[in-house]
């Protein structure tokens, strides 16, 4: 890899090299700023018949080349470096990076001593580097040690994180993890042409033992700092490096083409969720800001917070809009999908219908039935995927707190979720479903109806799901990467300003005005009542809202707030729909709110849907 | 010439087919090259280590860790019976000693200073590799398994639950519209591969597995059958571990939904014939369909289909399954490929083609939304 500086690079090439699709970006210095000029992409080259991830690079990197009228390609098939004028025109680039989420991404399994305490650390320190986390072993999982020893040789992941213990704590338990783990002989997920990769990052005085434990195994052990050095402090960072580095050295260099691929690069490849927490951290520091994003796909859907400076990140293994929607209708219930949609639908038809969806993945909504159907089943993936990470993300446990007698009757213990709807500054969606909805506002609706934000929130989408992206350039050249996400990778749908509490449907939730150059306004929105307001991109206004006794905008309830907001394409949306966002129960009352809602936002086109239902008897 | 690529799933008459027939870890091949084998023909052979059982000795004897050497009687790597005697303590004077007695049968691998913990190795797990397809062994894969090839009807199905099974190829119905139920299935059908038409339904397969079926292939079901059949809600679409009896597949989707002409006709042709099935699905990254594999003889008399396509050719003239509502199931032919992408009734903009059903009817279809059947 090259010494990079930055001062002189004008072109940066970077791919991210997806399960189904490799895509490339190529940014350059235009006017003394780094812009996101073009964007090509391929279909992905890890599997049979080519089984060589440099391919799909390639075709990605010339289709960009191509429309930025710049030869990236040389003829021997490798990416022309530096940036230069060739004989026929400009040629190559300065800078390549690359993500990679190819072939699953990184699998891991994690232990700890107790699943709350250091086993929820190293979950975290695993999600954080970009692993999905296939199983969670811990002393106290309930499981009996023989069920675990099954379960470890069940699984095939690409390496392991074992924590435990505080550093001088006790060892014992430290080295009974260890031994479940030896003798179970846990084979890698590319084969038996290398030793399983095993992170230790427990209690230092336990690690002697524990490579003892180790030693007659086929384990390639990387003793690292304590993860929970004390109970009242999380230090992660040496675990997530260690992932990032056996990623490399283990996983990706066992991986088709990636040996090759880790030669071209200027930066170590990174695993794509791993860059887009990256990225989401970097603004959210910066800013000084409270931000969540989501990506959901097809099987998975991620979600990232950064609240008051701490980093979390989930994945729900099985919620998505493809090969798992149909888990995320079982999980959620067809019912609670249904009260999205403002239409009749047989549900034997649609569990059909989803059924289909899930065994011919790549299909796309043709009617507006199905995309309705399929925006409802996108509220409620979101809405899972978010409720589990309020579940992880919480302050640590098993911390001592200090109480005084004013704390007697507050029940606040340790584990609280520090996810803060009414602290949430931005809430960014990337992702098929939220980026490729036809209007934005379906992308609005969706995220407001599925994390429920409160207070003032700022609400955006990734425009060409950039951030993996920018999150490996942030690593190399934090300048380029800030100004492209600033300028090019958000598209910003608006601010929604909500009010938390419930009360009757009619009566007053909050009174507003808005003051802008584009925009005066003022009035009242009752309760169960959705408004937009127009305020474009680039455009911005002071809102002033007055709640009701008992509702709350940021200040406490019934307290003014008057806070800046920002325009998007979408605009300002005054949602007096209460929080917690309840819905009526009878489906008839559900389905009139709904068209309601789904009018005041002009969600979607002003036609007549028909019902869904009765058996389709079709001919093959 | 407009042309695009779209995947479909292979029904074809004749086809050379090769099978990968490996081992989860190193082992035995029993085979040779260029032998014939048959289904059931064990091709290699391995023994996975034995499951492991922790016993916390330094409990049960009531001692400090360090301690539990000096009372094993049994040593690392000694092998030990259910119930032997493996440690016990001093006692007090010789008195009052407690005796540990080994809970399983096993190789004791290690003992542990540290945890007092004895980990108990059971017997290691003979597992065996058919070749699951009859024919000849092209390629041994020393240590591995073996490749396994032959001629073969190959029909590929969309979704199916179950594992490898093999069977004589039997139709339960007359026309592939005809709904499969549990009248049609009989006695006789016992180890046999029953063809239904469209529908199949889950008391069908109950029947079906009653009588000992290897496996039924259909052309639709509907979600609640499966439900049914599996005694719960799929969530994701990776099967073929399911402990059931009788291998399910499905051909064309779930609904009602008759069986496509051309599967219908091959599956007619070979009636009779000894097929190898597996109802394995996995639709993420490494795609696998449900398969049916009938080794063919060059004598054998099969439909001719129309093979003038390229295959992953999406071109004008060429028939295609629409895959997703409004028309779901339908079958028609490709009339148009407009290269400019269209605005569809939910507003997304795709690439689209012009289908022409036999009735003369054109409809306009997102290019993501037909399938191709591949010959």
């Amino acid at each position: 890899m090259t010494r990079i500086e930055p001062e002189k690079v004008t072109v940066i090439l970077a791919t991210d090299c997806g399960s189904t699709t490799t895509k490339a970006i190529l940014i350059q210095r235009v006017e003394g700023v780094y812009r996101q000029t073009h964007r090509g992409e391929a279909p992905t080259t890890v599997e049979e018949p080519f089984a060589n991830v440099t391919i799909g690079v390639i075709n990605s990197v010339t289709e960009i080349g191509e429309l930025a009228g710049r030869r990236l390609v040389d003829g021997n098939g490798r990416i022309i470096q530096p940036a230069r004028t060739g004989p026929d025109g400009p040629e190559g680039c300065d800078l390549y990076i690359s993500t990679s989420s190819a072939g699953g991404g990184l699998q891991m399994m994690v232990a700890g001593v107790v699943r709350e305490m250091t086993a929820a650390s190293a979950k975290r320190a695993a999600l954080g580097a970009g692993a999905i986390v296939m199983d969670t072993i811990a002393s106290n999982d309930r499981r009996r040690p023989y069920e675990q020893i099954q379960r470890i040789r069940e699984l095939r992941p690409d390496m392991i994180l074992v924590s435990g213990g505080t550093d001088g704590g006790d060892v014992k338990k430290v080295v009974e993890i260890a031994e479940l783990i030896g003798p179970a002989r846990p084979q890698p997920r590319f084969g038996g042409e290398y030793r399983m990769p095993v992170i230790f990052a427990g209690n230092r005085d336990a690690a002697s033992l524990v490579a003892k434990a180790f030693e007659d195994e086929p384990i390639d052990l990387k003793v690292v700092d304590n993860l929970r050095p004390v109970l009242e402090r999380e230090n992660l960072g040496p675990a997530r490096d260690a992932i990032h580095d056996m990623f490399l050295e283990h996983v990706m260099a066992h991986a088709p083409g990636y040996d090759i691929l880790m030669n071209w690069t200027d930066a170590p490849i990174m695993p794509t969720p791993g860059a887009v927490g990256n990225i989401l951290r970097t603004i959210a520091e910066r800013q000084g800001i409270n931000a969540v994003g989501v990506d959901i796909g097809g099987a998975t859907t991620d979600v990232f917070s950064v609240f008051d400076g701490t980093f979390n990140r989930t994945v729900s293994a099985n919620l998505g809009m493809s090969y798992s929607i149909s888990n995320v209708c079982a999980e959620a219930t067809m019912a609670n999908v249904l009260r999205w949609v403002h239409f009749d639908m047989d549900e034997r038809e649609l569990r059909n219908r989803v059924k289909n969806k899930m065994i011919r993945p790549t299909t796309i909504p043709q009617s507006l039935e199905a995309l309705v159907f399929e925006q409802a089943v996108a509220r409620e993936a979101l809405r899972l995927a978010y409720q589990q990470h309020k579940e992880f993300a919480t302050t640590l446990k098993g911390v001592q707190q200090q109480r005084t007698v004013g704390d007697t009757f507050s029940q606040q213990t340790s584990g609280q979720t520090i996810v803060d709807n009414m602290k949430l500054d931005l809430l960014v969606a990337s992702g098929g479903v939220l980026s490729h909805a036809p209007r934005m506002q379906q992308t609005a609706l969706m995220l407001i109806d599925a994390f429920e934000p409160e207070g003032f929130t700022t609400l955006a989408k990734d425009s060409i799901f950039m951030m993996p992206h920018l999150g490996v350039l942030a690593e190399v050249h934090p300048q380029a990467s800030l100004e492209v996400f600033e300028r090019d990778c958000l598209i910003y749908l608006g601010t929604c300003v909500a009010a938390k509490g419930a009360g009757k449907a009619g009566r007053t939730c909050f009174r507003y005005e808005v003051t802008g150059e584009t925009l005066r306004e003022s009035g009242e929105i009752t309760c169960g009542d959705l408004k937009l307001l127009p305020l474009g991109p680039g455009e911005s206004a002071t809102v002033t809202v007055e709640p009701a006794r008992g509702f709350d905008l940021g200040n406490g309830p019934g307290k003014r707030v008057a806070r800046s907001v920002r325009g998007g394409t979408v605009g300002l949306l005054l949602d007096g729909r209460g929080r917690p966002l309840v819905l009526p129960e009878s489906r008839n009352e559900c389905r009139a709110a709904m068209a309601r809602w789904l009018s005041a936002v002009s969600m979607y086109p002003d036609r007549e849907l028909h019902a869904v239902g009765g058996a389709d008897r079709r001919r093959g | 010439m407009a042309k695009a690529y779209t995947p479909g799933l292979k029904v074809t008459g004749r086809t050379v087919h090769r099978c990968r027939r490996i081992l989860p870890i190193r082992g035995e091949v029993l085979v040779a090259q260029g032998d014939r084998v048959e289904a059931d023909t064990p091709v290699a052979r391995t023994f996975l280590p034995g499951d492991v059982m922790p016993v916390n000795m330094a409990n049960l004897l009531g001692v400090p860790p360090a301690d539990v050497h000096g009372c094993m009687l049994r040593k690392e790597g000694e092998r030990v019976r259910r119930d032997d005697a493996i440690a016990q303590t001093r006692g007090i004077f010789g008195m009052m000693r407690r005796t540990v007695k080994s809970p399983h049968g096993g190789t004791i691998e290690t003992i542990s200073d540290v945890t007092g913990q004895l980990i108990l190795r059971g017997e290691p797990i003979p597992v065996e590799v058919r070749a699951y397809l009859s024919g000849t062994v092209a390629q041994v894969l020393p240590g591995e398994g073996v490749v396994v090839e032959a001629e073969i009807t190959l029909i590929q199905g969309i979704f199916g639950v179950g594992g490898e099974r093999s069977g004589r190829v039997v139709l339960a119905v007359k026309d592939p519209s005809q709904e499969l139920v549990a009248d049609m299935i009989t006695p006789d059908m016992k180890g046999c591969v029953v063809v239904g038409g469209g529908r199949v339904w889950h008391e069908a397969v109950a029947k079906a597995m009653k009588v000992g079926a290897a496996a039924v292939v259909a052309g639709g079901i509907d979600d609640q059958d499966l439900r049914e059949i599996l005694g719960y809600d799929l969530g994701v679409a990776i099967t073929g571990s399911e402990s059931i009896p009788t291998t399910v597949i499905v051909t064309e989707g779930f609904g009602d939904i008759a069986m496509a002409d051309r599967t219908w006709q091959l599956l007619r042709a070979r009636a009779g014939s000894l097929a190898s099935v597996n109802g394995a699905t996995q639709i993420r990254a490494g795609v696998m369909r449900p398969e049916i594999l009938i080794p063919v003889t060059p004598d054998a008399v099969l439909p001719e289909f129309d093979r003038r396509w390229p295959e992953g050719q999406l071109e004008p003239g060429r028939p295609v399954r629409i895959i997703r509502d409004p028309h779901f199931g339908l079958i028609g032919a490709v009339s148009a490929l407009p290269p400019e992408p269209r605005i569809l009734d939910s507003e997304s903009k795709a690439r689209v083609l012009e289908v022409t059903f036999d009735s003369g009817e054109k409809v306009i279809i997102p290019r993501a939304n037909v399938e191709l059947i591949e010959a």
